[in-house]
């Protein structure tokens, strides 16, 4: 033992630079989500209005009674919804690639989408006509757990626990599955047609309050349990005997992070509908910027994602104006070669 | 109360009987190593002893039963080296150090002030303390070794497990790492309990010597006593010639002679 204890080591945890770059990001994106639109407000207006909403603040909101509804019934609850929305899918599929050791996962590939998708349809379809939608979510959070249990147990049993591309393979297998079914009910129950391509196109057109309100306590439990858990995951990124040797019961937590994670995926497909990749995009970019380290990786994704679906939408809707291309497309042009190229850098893992 | 004891300890994987009944002692500051042709199920003996698989019989590390045990419990106690330990490699020494003091943080939790402390005196006793901010990636293979074993070193456990500690390195990182290991063990009161396929240096580095043989202990003893031609050429048919000098045994493969 030395006489005087050496200085105590630590974590690189989140630098400073990139904690503050992309809470900026998260900041710009959404005043660039409310400026943007077929009504220009201007910028100063929409920051003098926002501050006239805050409480204990004596701002003139310069608005007049119609913009001031465009910007809060229209524009703000969509803004709003996307980085919900897009915060939740981004932490999600950073917790997935955790507990999985796996960094091709996803909420969109691993079926957990497409069962979210297939819960809510079967709720729509079957579901009290004109009900509240308050059983969205829990429909959605049904289907998509069958989704992940259903992809990790088939990836399992062909390729074990390790094996990138048999997980993968077998959540593309249950997500094809379960958007087949998914078709089927909808084709059948042909009177709420309409009610399930508005949902399923998704994207955040017409996002209300409503759906923030209904979305949001699953997804703000979901992140903040994922968010805990940081650490705890980059222990697992040693192995699941490794991780068991440091005292973690391995089963256990993959089962609360896989809960969790599918949770706040579920509310989040529930009233957005499907949108891949973004937790494939956001995790990866921090990884190669930032840190790999998940005590990075995990609180960035969150903050990150939720800037990246706001800019992504704010593409949506201003590319092929007045008309609208679904967000989904968006995120696929972008996520699919990005996914391209993880796959190449990833061959090693067990592929 | 020994360090270690097993009683009648049994594992099957699957079909297989992997070990069977094997009973033993380690006692406290010894360094007991596991020896064996391949497949004879060392490496299982190793992770029963970490509660890493079923078995059936008695473990008890300083008297408290292994299958009884929490995880957490457990790793405060029995410290595990793999043999091919996974690497994450974007991480810094420092980070991967830090995740050995995982039984003493709350779950969801960070490390405190207490942790990092003593990860950084497991890097000083090692002599890593500039190697704190590298990349694990960026190492060779015997300062990596050195770092693993940091890392079971900051556990803070009583009892060493490693699993061919050396068996990824030239000869002089394997005395090196061999050397480091059995420093600690005398000023630091650890117990090791080790696999080794190296004989020679099973033979000069343990105090005693487990023959297991398809999962049964054939020969136990001091090295001089376990390290015979008959014993080494019916168990793993191998031909050797032994030398003695000093007390240490050294074991030579030799080719058989031609007809």
């Amino acid at each position: 033992m030395s006489a005087a204890p050496p200085a105590a080591i630590r974590a690189r945890g989140i630098p400073v630079r990139w904690g503050a770059a992309a809470l900026l990001f998260l900041l710009a994106s959404l005043v660039l989500g409310l400026g943007i639109g077929p009504v220009n407000l201007g910028a100063g207006p929409i920051v003098e209005s926002t501050l006239s909403h805050l409480p204990f603040v004596h701002v003139h909101s310069p608005l007049s009674g119609a913009d001031d509804a465009v910007l809060w019934q229209l524009r703000a609850p969509r803004v709003v919804l996307g980085a919900l929305v897009g915060g939740m899918l981004a932490i999600a599929g950073s917790a997935y690639q955790g507990v999985f050791r796996n960094p091709l996962a996803d909420p969109y590939l691993l079926g957990v989408a497409a069962g979210a998708g297939l819960g809510a349809t079967i709720a729509i379809a079957y579901g009290r006509a004109g009900g509240s939608g308050s059983l969205l979510p829990v429909a959605a959070f049904a289907g998509a757990a069958l989704g992940v249990s259903l992809a990790y147990g088939l990836g399992r049993s062909v390729g074990g626990a390790r094996m990138s591309g048999a997980l993968i393979l077998a959540g593309v297998t249950v997500a094809a599955f379960m958007t087949a079914v998914q078709t089927f009910v909808q084709q059948q129950r042909s009177q709420s047609l309409r009610d399930v391509f508005a949902w399923l196109l998704g994207g955040f057109a017409t996002a209300t309050w409503h759906d923030v309100a209904i979305s949001a306590p699953y997804i703000v439990v979901s992140a903040t349990l994922l968010l805990l858990h940081r650490r705890v995951l980059d222990v697992l990124s040693l192995g699941d005997d490794e991780a068991a040797s440091l005292g973690l019961e391995v089963r256990r937590v993959r089962l609360i992070v896989v809960v969790a994670a599918t949770a706040g995926t579920a509310a989040a497909v529930a009233v957005s509908g499907l949108i891949g990749f973004v937790g494939i995009i956001v995790p990866h970019t921090i990884r190669l910027l930032v840190s790999p380290s998940y005590r990075a990786v995990v609180p960035l994704s969150l903050v990150v994602g939720a800037g990246f679906l706001v800019c992504t939408d704010v593409l949506a809707r201003t590319v092929l104006s007045p008309s609208e291309i679904p967000i989904g497309v968006v995120t696929a042009f972008f996520g699919a070669p990005f996914f391209a190229a993880v796959l190449r850098t990833t061959r090693g893992a067990g592929l | 109360m020994s360090a270690l004891e097993l009683h009648h300890v049994e594992v099957q994987l699957g079909r297989a009987e992997i070990v069977r009944g094997v009973s033993a002692s380690v006692e406290h500051g010894e360094w007991v190593a596991l020896i064996g042709p391949n497949g004879a199920g060392k490496t299982t003996m190793l992770r029963a002893v970490a509660g890493l698989v079923p078995f059936d019989g008695a473990i008890a590390v300083d008297g408290m039963p292994v299958s009884a045990a929490t995880r957490r419990e457990l790793a405060r106690r029995i410290a595990l080296v793999p043999q091919i330990p996974h690497i994450p490699e974007e991480l810094t020494v420092a980070e991967y150090v830090l995740l050995g003091r995982t039984p003493y943080i709350p779950y969801l939790a960070m490390e405190g002030g207490s942790d990092r402390r003593a990860a950084a005196e497991a890097l000083e006793r090692l002599g890593l303390r500039p190697f704190a901010e590298r990349r694990l990636g960026s190492l060779s293979g015997g300062e990596l070794q050195r770092v693993v074993l940091a890392r079971a070193l900051a556990q803070e456990a009583p009892l060493l497990l490693l699993d061919e500690p050396t068996s990824a390195l030239d000869l002089g990182r394997q005395q090196q790492v061999l050397e480091l290991v059995d420093e600690l063990r005398r000023n630091g009161g650890l117990t090791v309990l080790s696999t080794m396929h190296d004989l020679s240096l099973a033979g000069q580095y343990a105090d005693r010597l487990l023959l297991l043989d398809a999962g049964r202990i054939e020969a136990a003893g001091s090295p001089v006593e376990v390290l015979s031609e008959a014993t080494l050429a019916a168990y793993y048919g191998a031909s050797v010639r032994i030398v003695r000098e000093n007390g240490h045994v050294f074991v030579l493969p030799r080719r058989r002679e031609l007809a």
